[in-house]
C-alpha cells in the first residue's frame, strides 16, 4: 500500500492487526506476533495436502483431443470449424460479413491475407492508440488468437498478450472470431491452467455470453459477444 | 455484524408458513430446482474422480483456514507488489465506509456492480445510497431483484422465485428504456437487459465486485460468471473495488485446477462457466488504473473459532445445497431472512450474526437433517452436523429462561424412572385417545404442548400400550 493511501485511512492498520489477531486466537494459537507473509512450515504443510484426483481425464494417446475440444466448444453454442493451416486465411475471410473489425497488434499478418481480396465490405482497424469503449461498441467484431485452449471444458483462454488485445477488445463488440492453433489445445483443465502465467490478466471463455437467470434455462447472448466463432487451425492437411 | 435490510423479519417457521401459501412461488421453485438437479448430476458424473476432487477441495480449504493469517498477509503483499491497494474491514460498516470513500475519491456518484454475495451481506447498496452514490446491479437476476424492489432468494439465481412472465411484467413496469411489445421469451428478456445496461457499462467510472477466489502466492483475484457483465465491470471502469471475505483466499494458482472443476459443475451444472476473469493488481493499458481490495471479516473469525462451525467457511457459494434441499424447494429463499438462504445459509447466518434474534435462533431448525446437502457439497461441508451443533448452541443460549420443552423433558424423566409411573401414564394416555385423537391424529394440544402441534400433527396414543398388551397376552403366548 502506498504511503498516501495509508495516510488517508488512519484506521486501516488497526483493523488489519485486529483481524490477524482474531484469526490467531480463533485457530487456537494463543497470543503472539501477527503473522507475516512468509512461513516455511505452512508451505511444507501445504505441499503435503493429498491430491488423489486425476490431473488428466483424457489421455491424448486414446483421445482425439482436437475433436474433443471442437465438440465441447460447440456444446456451448460456439460456432466451431476445423481448417488445415493453409486454409486458415480463407476461413477467416469467410467468417467475416461486413463492417469494421478490430485486429490487435501481434496477430500474424498472413492470417488476414485473403480479407482484402475476398471481403470488399470489411475494414480492418488496429487498436493503437486504443479505441474508446464507445468506438468498440460500434465495430462489427474482433479477430484474435488465444494462448491456450482446454478440450475437456471447451474453453479458450486469452492472456491478452500479442495477437489477443486488451480485455475490452474481445468483450464490447458483439462478434469474436478466435483462432486456436491445434498445438495450443490442452486435453484437460489442470494441464491448461498450468500453462498460464498468473501475473498476466486472463479471460477464460467457454461459449458465448449466457445466462441461466430465468427459470434456470440457459440462454445465449447477454453482455459479452453474442457470437463466438472458433477456427481450429491445423494440423496441416 | 449487521445485514441491515433483513432486521425485524419473522422467525423461519412464520415466514415459511407464509411462503408455503404461495402456490406460484412453489411452482417456480420446483421447476427451477428440478431442472438444475438433473443437470448437475450429469455434469458431476462426467468426472470419475469427483470424490477425490471434493476431498482435495476440502483439504485445501481446511489448510488455508488453519493458516488464514499467513495467507492473508501474503495476499496483501503480492497484491500491493502488483500495484493494488489492500484495505481491511472488521465489519460491514467499515467495509461500506471504505468503498464509499473510494468512490468519492474517484469523483464518481455511481458504480456498476458485479453480482456479489459479500456486498449483499454488508448492505453496500443501501450504505452507498445514504452517501448519495447510486449502485447499479448488472447481473440479470440481481437487476430483476433491484427493479422489482425485491430481495434475492437464491445464491446463484437471486430471482429464482420469479418466472418469465413475472420478469417481463417487472421490466415493463420499471425499465425506462424497455422495448415495446416485449414478450416473456427468455432470449428477449436477456436482450432487453443487454440494451438497458450497455450505456452504463460504457460510461462507468467505478466498478464494484466480489471475488470467487483470491490467490495468495500470486495476488490474483478470480471472478467466475456467465453473462459478461462481470467482465464489463472488471475491465471498463478506471477504478475497481473488490470486497472479498477473508475466507476466499487460496494458497496457490495451482488450486484453481481443483476449484474450477468443482464450482461450475456444482453451480450452473456446466463443465465450465462462460467467462472466468483473473487479474493481478493493475496492468498498464488494459483494464482499471486503480485497484482496491477490501478484505472483510464481519463475523468470519467468530465462525473460525468454532471447531465444528468453521467448516461453513469452506463454502464456495455454488448453491448446490439449495437446489437439493426439500425445505428450500418448498419455502424459497426469503424465509431464511438473510442473503444466504438454504442449508448453507442456515449454518452461515447464525454464525455470522449470532443466535440472539428469534429469526437467527430458528435457522438451525430449518432442516429435516436429510443430508442431501452434505452429499452434493463440493467441499464436503457436513451441514447436518453443523446444524445439530448450532441447535445445541441455541438451547444453551436460552437455558436461563423457563422453557416448556425442558419442563416436559424433566417430567418425562421422572415418569420414565419408574415402571409403575410409566404404566399409569400410558393408561391415561390411551384413555385420552377418546378426547384427543379419534382419527388417529392429534391436531391441537393445549398449551404449552401446542408448541408441538402448531406446525405438525401428533400421532394419537395407541388404544393399548405394549406393556399392557404383554401383561394381558403373556407376549402373545395365551
Amino acid at each position: 500500500m502506498t504511503a498516501a493511501a495509508s495516510a488517508s485511512r488512519p484506521a486501516a492498520g488497526g483493523s488489519r492487526e485486529v483481524i490477524l489477531r482474531r484469526i490467531r486466537a480463533a485457530t487456537g494459537r494463543g497470543p503472539g506476533p501477527v503473522a507475516g507473509p512468509a512461513d516455511s512450515a505452512v508451505d511444507a504443510e501445504y505441499a503435503a495436502i493429498p491430491r488423489d484426483y486425476l490431473r488428466a481425464h483424457h489421455d491424448p494417446a486414446d483421445h482425439d483431443v482436437i475433436a474433443l475440444f471442437a465438440e465441447r466448444a460447440a456444446d456451448y453454442r460456439a460456432v466451431v470449424q476445423r481448417v488445415p493451416a493453409d486454409g486458415l486465411p480463407g476461413a477467416i475471410a469467410r467468417a467475416l460479413s461486413s463492417g469494421m473489425y478490430v485486429v490487435p497488434d501481434g496477430l500474424p499478418p498472413e492470417w488476414l491475407g485473403r480479407v482484402a481480396a475476398d471481403c470488399p465490405g470489411v475494414v480492418l482497424a488496429g487498436d493503437d492508440p486504443p479505441l474508446p469503449a464507445r468506438a468498440l461498441d460500434a465495430v462489427a467484431g474482433a479477430i484474435t488468437g488465444c494462448t491456450v485452449a482446454i478440450a475437456e471444458t471447451g474453453t479458450i483462454v486469452l492472456d491478452h498478450g500479442p495477437g489477443q488485445g486488451r480485455r475490452a477488445l474481445t468483450l464490447v463488440p458483439d462478434f469474436h472470431l478466435v483462432i486456436v492453433r491445434h498445438d495450443q489445445i490442452a486435453a484437460d483443465l489442470a494441464d491448461g491452467m498450468s500453462r498460464l502465467d498468473p501475473a498476466r490478466p486472463h479471460t477464460l471463455i467457454s461459449g458465448p455470453s449466457a445466462t441461466s437467470d430465468i427459470e434456470l434455462v440457459r440462454v445465449e447472448g447477454v453482455h459479452g459477444p453474442r457470437t463466438l466463432h472458433i477456427l481450429i487451425a491445423g494440423p496441416p492437411s | 455484524m449487521s445485514m441491515p435490510t433483513y432486521l425485524g423479519l419473522p422467525a423461519f417457521p412464520e415466514a415459511a408458513a407464509t411462503a408455503l401459501g404461495n402456490a406460484q412461488l412453489r411452482r417456480n421453485l420446483a421447476h427451477a430446482t428440478t431442472t438444475i438437479r438433473v443437470k448437475r448430476a450429469a455434469a458431476v458424473a462426467e468426472l470419475a474422480d469427483w470424490q477425490q476432487l471434493r476431498a482435495a477441495g476440502k483439504a485445501i480449504k481446511d489448510h488455508t483456514l488453519a493458516h488464514l493469517d499467513t495467507y492473508l498477509a501474503r495476499l496483501e503483499e503480492r497484491v500491493t507488489d502488483a500495484g493494488g491497494h489492500v484495505h481491511w474491514a472488521r465489519d460491514a460498516a467499515e467495509a461500506n465506509g471504505i468503498v464509499a470513500a473510494l468512490v468519492h475519491a474517484a469523483g464518481a456518484d455511481s458504480v456498476v456492480k458485479v453480482k456479489s454475495m459479500t456486498t449483499q451481506e454488508t448492505g453496500l447498496n443501501e450504505a452507498l445510497a445514504a452517501e448519495h452514490i447510486t449502485a447499479l446491479e448488472t447481473d440479470l437476476a440481481e437487476l430483476i431483484v433491484q427493479l422489482g424492489h425485491d430481495q434475492p432468494s437464491h445464491i446463484l439465481v437471486p430471482a429464482i422465485h420469479r418466472n418469465r412472465t413475472e420478469i417481463r411484467d417487472i421490466f415493463l413496469a420499471e425499465m425506462a428504456d424497455v422495448p415495446s411489445g416485449l414478450t416473456d421469451a427468455p432470449a428477449e428478456l436477456a436482450a432487453a437487459a443487454r440494451t438497458h445496461l450497455r450505456r452504463a457499462f460504457l460510461s462507468a467510472k467505478v466498478g464494484v465486485s466480489g471475488a470467487n477466489f483470491a490467490i495468495a502466492d500470486t495476488g490474483t483475484l478470480v471472478v467466475v460468471e456467465s453473462e459478461g457483465n462481470g467482465r464489463m465491470c472488471l475491465t471498463l471502469p478506471e477504478t475497481l473495488i473488490s470486497v472479498v471475505g477473508i475466507e476466499k483466499v487460496l494458497p496457490s494458482w495451482r488450486d484453481l485446477e481443483v476449484f474450477l472443476a468443482l464450482l461450475p459443475r456444482s453451480s450452473t451444472a456446466e463443465r465450465m462457466n462462460p467467462y472466468t476473469s483473473t487479474w493481478t493488481g493493475v496492468r498498464p493499458g488494459d483494464g482499471p488504473r486503480d485497484f482496491h481490495l477490501v478484505l472483510l471479516d464481519n463475523g468470519r473469525t467468530d465462525a473460525l473459532a468454532d471447531t465444528i462451525g468453521r467448516q461453513a467457511l469452506r463454502c464456495i457459494r455454488c448453491s448446490a445445497c439449495l437446489n437439493v434441499c426439500p425445505v428450500y424447494e418448498r419455502v424459497g429463499g426469503h424465509a431464511y431472512g438473510s442473503p444466504y438462504p438454504g442449508p448453507i445459509g442456515a449454518i452461515i447466518t447464525p454464525q455470522l450474526r449470532g443466535v440472539t434474534s428469534p429469526l437467527d435462533a430458528s435457522l438451525p431448525y430449518a432442516s429435516t437433517l436429510c443430508g442431501a446437502c452434505y452429499e452434493v457439497c463440493p467441499v464436503a461441508i457436513n451441514i447436518p452436523e453443523a446444524l445439530v451443533h448450532l441447535r445445541a448452541e441455541v438451547v444453551d443460549a436460552q437455558r436461563s429462561s423457563p422453557h416448556a420443552e425442558r419442563i416436559v423433558m424433566g417430567l418425562a424423566a421422572w415418569v420414565l424412572r419408574s415402571g409403575r409411573r410409566l404404566g399409569l401414564v400410558q393408561r391415561a394416555a390411551s384413555a385420552s385417545r377418546v378426547l384427543l385423537g379419534r382419527s388417529g391424529r392429534i391436531r391441537r394440544l393445549p398449551p404449552p404442548l401446542n408448541a408441538w402441534t402448531k406446525t405438525r400433527d401428533a400421532p394419537a396414543p395407541p388404544p393399548e400400550s405394549f406393556r399392557a398388551w404383554w401383561a394381558r397376552t403373556h407376549g402373545g403366548a395365551q
